[in-house]
């Protein structure tokens, strides 16, 4: 590293303690105000952003979950017509996806990656803050298309032909696909992030059998968003390019093929599966230490399921068109591959029941979340061992029995996970702790009103009912247990409200925090709660996979970063030997000024294809705002 | 044995789990067996579960010990086998049960199965040109022989469903399926489009009608004829209305002036049992209704509201209702 001659260097080991986190705290600071809250790029303030996001986005697709519920609860309603049913049962879905449930895997991951790491910010950290700023924008584009009565109306899936240029009118269904633009955008950006953080600015000593499996989980999942995003791209664009300027990658009757979306959409939508619950899976195996009071059993064999599952993935996207008409034979090979992943999953569940097993368990509320995520999971997955079947799934394919499973896999095996998580990563991320009452009071509420919202809807699958049907017949056999499943998310929608109401409760009057409340052993507890602007004073060695366990006298740090500029440890690969020191780049306004000039461009774009021509001007003009040389002490390594 | 009214024909006529075709019959046998053996498995879990945390009652050391480490691992390993040899199990079992499905023999009775924005078109082909007709919403099939089913999507992807008898398999545009049923028992069987079509997807159902080979045999001759003549004066101002109203530029009528293709051939409406894809059983009243106000009925539908006095509205549906 050269250094410029002119500048006096001030380094971490020529101050005393007080004067070096005053020093950390003045170069690492986010100015306080609206300008400082723009233009800052610090993970913490920008994950925590993220994470409130994607849970306002949760309580907005709850409440159209709930019309769908009141619609459904007798036959023949007419709360809601068609057009505005299908809008709803849309958005819902698309915003479940999009905007809540990769988005807030990815949001945990911002603000916890880099403490769990043991580094000063995120890689990329512009990037990150623009990445924010453009998730914002796609799901404010969504949700005020949908207050014009512009929403979606085409599924999440959006099939063509009904999401073409003849059967899909207006301008819904451009909606969706730009939605998808501005999500995959984001996700990308975040997912280089991790794979960058991960691998590069680990703390020294932090072997690769050293990282916490929530962070491998996160490493698996970028590499997932990385390899699957590029289907989705050219599935919206060429989608959009049919509707827009008159293409027919889509149109049979041009030589298109109505298949081929459905190629595309699955070999990223499959996968996306996996981006929603790796995460999750991984938050279980790092959560669950603390509460079985000894290390989780089969650190090697729950990386390997992870990494397994991530590459089978890629392998069983047909088994969402076994009803399309495919060769039979090519069904049966999907067929073993998405059995194959029971294989991975079951690995997992029986590693957290031998942790649990020889552990002590201590019943708290994340514990519990756990307990409920192995109970619901389970029966998620293996009905996707049912549907995984061809035979079995011609029955059951765009049922019913396909809803429940998936919010099985979603909620039990996601939400229920990311709701442990957030009662157990509250006290960092707030510094106070969330009421262990009503803590448990919501989680009892969630686990018996899904399970009662769901699991009946099996069976409506086996008695004939389709799903995205906004009404049915009264002569149909469904009314019945539609109306059990009506009133049981009732009970489930308390549990949820009681959940925000903790949440927002302790957030100002909960019980102040301790730097590690649950004796945890990772690094991310090694510092305040919440942590200050620079995580670390003082950048910790690790030397075993629970160092806070391994070393209760205090870890040993590493020195010599500066303190007049921020900086942080770049490592080695696989062993995380110190390479070198490396500038963290400042705050900055561009990349919110790049968000705009993008949404502009791509909102625009919905409208005429000369938007990408003029809009790109903006965007370049912010591109180059973002990295010209400002003279800051970044520029100067 | 036909006369079974359409609702409550006691059970369920639209279920995975009811079951009258030789197909489901099968289908139904493979998701009992799959269902028994992982509700066995979650069971198991759950035990495995419960023990594990009602162990922990005890204090024990924290620290993990090899000896303990071992048997763990030993016991994680079995449970993985057992779960490779379970999975391996279903995939066989999937692999051969597929392979039946796919078996479709040279039968003489072919139905061409079109879906299209919110009904089904269906035109009989039989061994010889003469023996072909169209109609629509309502299959009829002989009992205890096996019909294939020609599946083609005309606008959007819309998939054929009727659970009794056999699994689902779409209709996609350009690219045509097969299906073969087989109804074991006569009776009613109700279906329903499967794959989400837009606005009327919900009211998009159809029937199925097994019936001995000799009520199939009248049934399909009926149908080749061409439309009943008026047979009182009312009938015959129906027809005038229905042919000069824009009602002709839609619907054929055999026998009359009456070519149009865009909605379903109601050469025999009357003779069918319900209307709109299954959303009315068939009488002059609610004929009368759904041509007084499609949209009101099933919004969003491609059939327009055509104006008529209420003498013209009594007219046309007397007549189509007289369509035997």
């Amino acid at each position: 590293m050269k250094q410029s001659a002119a500048a006096p260097e001030q380094r971490d080991i020529d101050v005393e303690r007080a004067q070096l986190t005053d020093a950390l705290a003045e170069t690492w600071k986010t100015p306080s105000g609206l300008w400082g809250a723009l233009a800052t790029v610090d993970h913490k303030i920008i994950g925590r952003r993220y994470i409130f996001t994607a849970f306002v986005f949760l309580a907005l697709g709850g409440v159209l979950a709930a019309l769908m519920r009141i619609q459904l609860a007798q036959p023949e309603a007419r709360l809601l017509g068609p057009d505005r049913y299908n809008q709803i049962f849309t958005m819902h879905g698309a915003n479940m996806m999009f905007l809540f449930a990769v988005p807030v895997m990815e949001a945990v991951a911002v603000y916890l990656v880099p403490l769990m790491v043991g580094t000063r910010n995120i890689a990329f950290p512009r990037l990150n803050a623009f990445s924010y700023w453009i998730y914002l924008a796609g799901g404010a584009l969504l949700w005020i298309a949908f207050a014009l009565d512009m929403g979606p109306d085409v599924g999440w899936f959006a099939y063509v032909p009904l999401s073409g240029p003849q059967y899909g009118t207006g301008k819904r269904a451009d909606i969706w696909a730009q939605m998808i633009t501005f999500t995959e955008i984001s996700a990308l950006a975040v997912a280089v992030e991790f794979v960058v953080t991960i691998f590069k600015q680990r703390a020294p000593g932090m072997t690769l059998d050293r990282i916490p499996v929530f962070v491998w989980a996160m490493l698996v999942t970028s590499f997932l968003v990385i390899m699957a995003m590029p289907a989705i791209v050219l599935a919206s664009t060429s989608l959009i390019l049919d509707r827009l300027v008159g293409t027919h990658f889509y149109n049979p009757a041009e030589g298109g093929d109505v298949l081929l979306w459905q190629h595309l959409f699955w070999f990223f939508g499959h996968p996306e599966v996996y981006i929603i619950f790796l995460p999750a899976v991984g938050m279980v195996s790092t959560m669950i230490e603390p509460f079985a009071r000894r290390p989780t059993f089969g650190y090697l064999g729950l990386v390997m399921a992870l990494i397994a599952t991530g590459i089978l993935a890629f392998g069983l996207w047909v088994h969402h068109m076994f009803v399309a008409g495919l060769p039979r034979l090519g069904d049966s090979f999907f067929t073993a591959s998405s059995m194959a992943i029971a294989i991975p999953a079951g690995i997992q569940i029986f590693c957290w029941l031998a942790t649990l097993w020889d552990g002590r368990p201590v019943f708290k509320s994340p514990l519990l979340f756990i307990i409920g995520f192995i109970v619901t999971f389970v029966i998620g997955g293996l009905t996707g061992v049912m549907v995984a079947s061809v035979p079995f799934d011609t029955q059951v394919h765009d049922t019913y029995f396909v809803v429940a499973h998936f919010h099985y896999v979603l909620i039990g095996g996601a939400v229920f996970p990311l709701l442990g998580a957030i009662h157990y990563w509250f006290p960092k991320l707030t510094g106070r702790m969330m009421s262990e009452a009503l803590g448990q009071w919501s989680f009892w509420l969630i686990f018996v009103g899904f399970n009662a919202t769901f699991f009946p809807m099996h069976i409506l699958g086996l008695e004939g009912m389709p799903r995205r049907i906004y009404t049915y017949q009264p002569d149909l056999p469904w009314h019945g247990l539609n109306l059990f499943v009506s009133l049981s998310a009732v009970i489930l929608t308390a549990g949820f409200l009681l959940f925000f109401i903790n949440v927002m409760r302790s957030a100002r009057f909960g019980e102040i925090a301790l730097d590690n409340p649950w004796d945890a052993p990772t690094l991310e507890w090694a510092t305040t709660s919440p942590p200050p602007s620079y995580n670390f004073a003082m950048i910790p060695v690790v030397g075993s996979l629970h160092p806070l366990w391994d070393d209760r006298d205090g870890l040993p740090v590493a020195d010599g970063l500066r303190t007049d500029r921020r900086e942080l440890i770049v490592t080695t690969l696989a062993t995380a030997e110190p390479q070198a020191r490396e500038a963290s780049p400042q705050n900055s306004i561009w990349p919110l000024w790049a968000a705009i000039a993008t949404t502009i461009m791509l909102i625009w774009s919905i409208f005429s294809p000369w938007a990408v021509v003029w809009g790109s001007i903006p965007a370049a003009v912010a591109l180059i705002g973002w990295f010209w040389p400002k003279g800051t002490p970044e520029d100067e390594s | 044995m036909l006369a079974a009214p359409l609702a409550g024909c006691g059970g369920n006529w639209q279920s995975a789990l009811d079951v009258y075709g030789s197909s489901a019959i099968s289908l139904k046998h493979l998701i009992i067996l799959i269902v028994a053996v992982c509700s066995l498995v979650w069971m198991l879990v759950l035990i495995a579960l419960i023990a594990a945390l009602w162990r922990s009652r005890d204090a024990r050391p924290v620290s993990p010990e090899p000896g303990r480490e071992r048997r763990m691992t030993i016991a994680v390993t079995g449970a993985v086998v057992a779960t490779v040899l379970i999975i391996g199990t279903f995939t066989v079992m999937s692999f051969v049960a597929t392979r039946a499905l796919t078996v479709a023999g040279q039968d003489d009775l072919t139905i061409r199965v079109r879906g299209l924005q919110w009904w089904w078109g269906l035109e009989y082909i039989g061994p010889d040109p003469s023996s072909r007709f169209e109609t629509a919403n309502e299959i009829h099939i002989p009992v205890g022989r096996k019909v294939r089913l020609e599946l083609e999507g005309l606008d959007v992807i819309h998939s054929f469903w009727v659970p009794s008898l056999a699994g689902k398999q779409d209709l996609v545009p350009g690219r045509p399926n097969e299906l073969t049923i087989r109804a074991e028992h006569a009776g009613i069987y109700r279906g329903q489009c499967a794959e989400f079509c837009g606005m009327q997807h919900a009211h998009m159902a159809l029937l199925v009608i097994a019936e001995p080979q000799d009520d199939f045999d009248k049934w399909a001759a009926t149908q080749r004829q061409t439309a009943a003549q008026p047979a009182d004066e009312q009938t015959a101002a129906g027809l005038q209305t229905f042919l000069a109203k824009p009602c002709a530029a839609c619907h054929t009528i055999r026998g009359t002036a009456a070519v149009g293709t865009t909605g379903p051939d109601l050469t025999h409406v009357g003779n069918r049992r319900t209307i709109a894809a299954g959303l009315f059983e068939t009488t002059r009243g609610s004929l009368a209704a759904w041509i007084a106000d499609p949209q009101t009925i099933k919004p969003g539908n491609n059939m327009p509201m055509v104006p008529l006095t209420p003498d013209e509205l009594r007219a046309v549906s007397a007549y189509l209702a007289s369509l035997k």
